[in-house]
């Protein structure tokens, strides 16, 4: 059974990974977060029965995984992880759509089937190089990267206090839900009654926090500006970076590349 | 030196519920002294700690650190010269890295980078903490949080230490640390705690609250034998002070 504790451990286990000290992991985080956006956009923006040319898209995501050593099941367990909704968005298609686009001998394959497979990859796929991206990256390191890019400093702020005090919120809920569980028996002080009065009192708890964050911050002179250090560089590497996989993924969208490819086959033939 | 002297005169805070936390403290508080403010829950000793940095504002009454008194002009000055660690580190270490996190005041402060990095190097060395740097906070112990907390004021160079229950949650271990570390330190102290034996070993002075009044100021040793003040005031003598329980010799 899921429980609250094991997601923790299992965000923790993300930032451990992001520690690492690849040369992707060490590229600056423009670099990347820029990368994986454009990535993004050029697998969604492909029509809705495009299939094969997604593809050759895979190429990127392996790529920053294997450089990157992360662990190829861990990953992949997250992705399965978001799979159902792609699957429940896309599940009518097959139903709503019979056009027959393709007869693979005499059985007629239509659009729907297409439509579908083809949601389902594009969520594989952009779910996950922004899994692998926080990977390589780490989670407080595509904030700062998000800030400098010119996203406005309140949402990059609420984005890292939304990461530093996941853990805490998690552990004080984990707490209260354990102080429950053990005075619950039977069917008796599970229902929506006590649920609601937890998550009420979480709320409050929470927002005393942020009070006493507030007192912290103020007592050490926070006067609405909010100073980081400027770590990065973004150098050779990272144009280069940038460069050659934004070039691979212009090229990808614009050219159906197993589609090029079985037609060389077909014509060696 | 003048400047790291804490008066508090006929202080009263009213909060907006009507509560009255506060009815007229006075006290001063000199330069280098280490004084603790014990009381029962909810005499208002943490309401007297957040007025000493200008967090919370006195319905009536007056505040000086220092040369200057506490205004709205003065608070940012006032807030670098009174370093405040709280309770929970966890409220006080809010950035991503350790690093980020003693940085935050002197960056703040607008002291340029390439200094803010000895500065934080610096703080950390002084708790014992040089090698947590880089690590996010959420992977620390209790004891390693609470002394990167206090790198955190450290390294804006306070004249004046305020902490909340420095030892509260630690191991006897951390807290024996924690002790040696604030034993060390020059600046003028101010604790509150329910850790007598701390306040014992670490104060030469202590006020007593009770009720939002100051009920007795002296020398911590004479507060601790008036057993009629300790009852009144919900306290009891500090562990080290009582019989022992195996041989009940003094």
């Amino acid at each position: 059974m899921p429980t609250i504790d094991g997601a923790l451990f299992d965000i923790k286990k993300l930032d451990q990974l992001a520690l690492g000290s690849t040369a992707i992991h060490r590229l600056d985080p423009r670099a990347k977060v820029l990368a994986t956006l454009f990535f993004i956009i050029a697998v969604i923006s492909f029509g809705k029965y495009e299939l094969t040319a997604l593809f050759p898209f895979f190429i990127f995501p392996v790529f920053l995984m294997t450089s990157g050593s992360l662990p190829v099941k861990y990953i992949a367990k997250k992705v399965l992880v978001v799979i159902p909704f792609a699957l429940i968005i896309g599940i009518f298609n097959p139903v709503f759509d019979r056009t027959v686009l393709v007869h693979v001998g005499s059985v007629g394959i239509s659009g729907g089937w297409f439509s579908w497979a083809s949601i389902m990859c594009r969520a594989v796929l952009s779910v996950g190089s922004a899994i692998i991206l926080v990977g390589v990256t780490g989670f407080p390191a595509i904030c700062s990267a998000l800030e400098r890019l010119g996203v406005p400093q309140t949402f990059a702020l609420q984005l890292h206090f939304l990461y530093r005090y996941i853990f805490v919120l998690t552990e004080e809920g984990s707490r209260m839900a354990k102080a429950r569980e053990l005075r619950t028996f039977g069917s008796n002080g599970k229902g929506m009654k006590t649920f609601a009065a937890v998550i009420g009192s979480l709320l409050l708890r929470t927002w005393q926090r942020a009070e006493r964050i507030h007192m912290a911050m103020l007592a050490r002179g926070f006067n609405g500006d909010f100073h980081t250090r400027q770590l990065f560089r973004f150098g050779r590497k990272e144009v280069s970076f940038l460069l050659i996989w934004t070039f691979v993924f212009i090229l990808m969208r614009l050219q159906n590349f197993p589609r090029l490819l079985g037609q060389f086959v077909t014509g060696l033939m | 030196m003048s400047h790291h002297i804490v008066e508090v005169n006929n202080v009263r805070h009213e909060y907006a519920d009507g509560t009255v936390a506060l009815q007229g403290v006075s006290f001063r508080i000199h330069h280098g002294e280490s004084v603790a403010i014990i009381g029962a829950n909810g005499a208002g000793k943490s309401t007297l700690l957040l007025h000493l940095n200008g967090y919370l504002t006195a319905t009536s009454g007056t505040i000086r650190i220092g040369d200057f008194p506490l205004t709205k002009s003065t608070l940012a000055s006032i807030r670098r010269t009174v370093g405040m660690v709280f309770q929970d580190p966890d409220d006080q270490l809010f950035m991503p890295t350790v690093f980020d996190d003693v940085a935050f005041g002197p960056l703040n402060l607008g002291i340029p980078e390439t200094e803010v990095e000895q500065l934080v190097e610096n703080a950390l060395t002084r708790v014992g903490a040089e090698h947590l740097m880089s690590k996010p906070p959420y992977h620390l112990s209790g004891g390693e949080k609470k002394r990167v907390a206090i790198a955190t004021v450290l390294s804006m160079s306070p004249d004046i230490l305020v902490m909340d229950e420095p030892t509260s949650g630690l191991d006897p271990f951390a807290r024996r640390q924690l002790m040696t570390l604030l034993k060390d330190f020059r600046h003028t102290k101010i604790f509150t705690s329910h850790d007598l034996d701390m306040v014992l070993e670490l104060c030469e002075r202590t006020i007593v609250l009770h009720d939002g009044e100051i009920i007795a100021d002296g020398p911590t040793l004479d507060i601790f034998c008036d057993d009629a003040l300790l009852a009144q005031c919900r306290l009891e003598k500090p562990l080290t002070m009582q019989g022992c329980m195996v041989c009940g010799k003094k």
